[in-house]
């Protein structure tokens, strides 16, 4: 089953864990991503597309649960205002052995910084506010996968 | 033929704007031919748009490059590089 979310709510990462891991799978990975505080950050802004955020991830999750044959994904992606500490994407991958879930989890995170429509602005306790810059680890970590 | 353009994050605040809708000039037929237009067209647009490269594009949902013909795609998105994740 292939569950992908976006939500301005908060990410309730032990419900989903509890309800992506009904299904007994024989091996689950998990990837968790928060929002540092660092250098005075005080909000994270994700801003997204209405429609093609949403695609785009489903785009992705269903390449992920055919390439590495799946037998349960779920990936869900925050939008708007984040606090330091909160979960900002998380990403769960079952398979029937360990290596196709934690590939999947790694191609899923890689990938999703660089194909999907969303964009990350800081504000900092000085007052600065700025729009997130590509970084070019991010560019040849999801180039990997071809 | 008119367009519905959407704009996102920094073009989007550059811009003023979240969309607009507008007349498309005879020649514009590409994304890049739509980018150096806007950039021409205002001071506004001229500060979105000063850097083409660092502009990216999706027409009808579908991310494209600057090649990519505009057709009768109905909307056009034109924002920075994503940053998700």
């Amino acid at each position: 089953m292939i569950r992908v979310t976006v939500q301005t709510e908060a990410i309730d990462v032990a419900a989903e864990l509890a309800a992506h891991d009904a299904g007994g799978h024989g091996a689950s990975a998990s990837f968790v991503g928060r929002v540092r505080g660092d250098g005075g950050l005080t909000e994270l802004f994700l801003e997204h597309h209405p429609a093609m955020t949403g695609a785009g991830l489903t785009a992705l999750a269903e390449a992920a649960a055919r390439r590495w044959a799946l037998d349960a994904l779920t990936l869900i992606h925050r939008v708007g205002a984040m606090a330091p500490g909160e979960t900002i994407v998380l990403v769960l991958a079952s398979s029937r052995h360990r290596a196709g879930a934690l590939a999947a989890c790694e191609y899923l995170i890689d990938r999703l910084k660089t194909d999907v429509m969303l964009w990350k602005r800081e504000s900092f306790a000085d007052g600065r506010v700025a729009w997130v810059e590509v970084r070019g680890t991010d560019r040849e970590r999801a180039e990997r996968w071809g | 033929m008119t367009l519905d353009i959407a704009y996102f994050a920094w073009v989007r605040e550059r811009m003023g704007m979240a969309a607009e809708t507008v007349e498309l000039p005879v020649g514009v037929a590409t994304v890049g031919d739509l980018v150096r237009w806007l950039a021409m067209r205002d001071a506004r647009g001229a500060r979105a748009f000063a850097e083409p490269e660092r502009i990216r594009a999706a027409v009808g949902g579908a991310m494209v490059g600057a090649e990519a013909p505009i057709g009768d795609a109905g909307e056009v998105a034109l924002f920075p590089p994503v940053t998700g994740g």
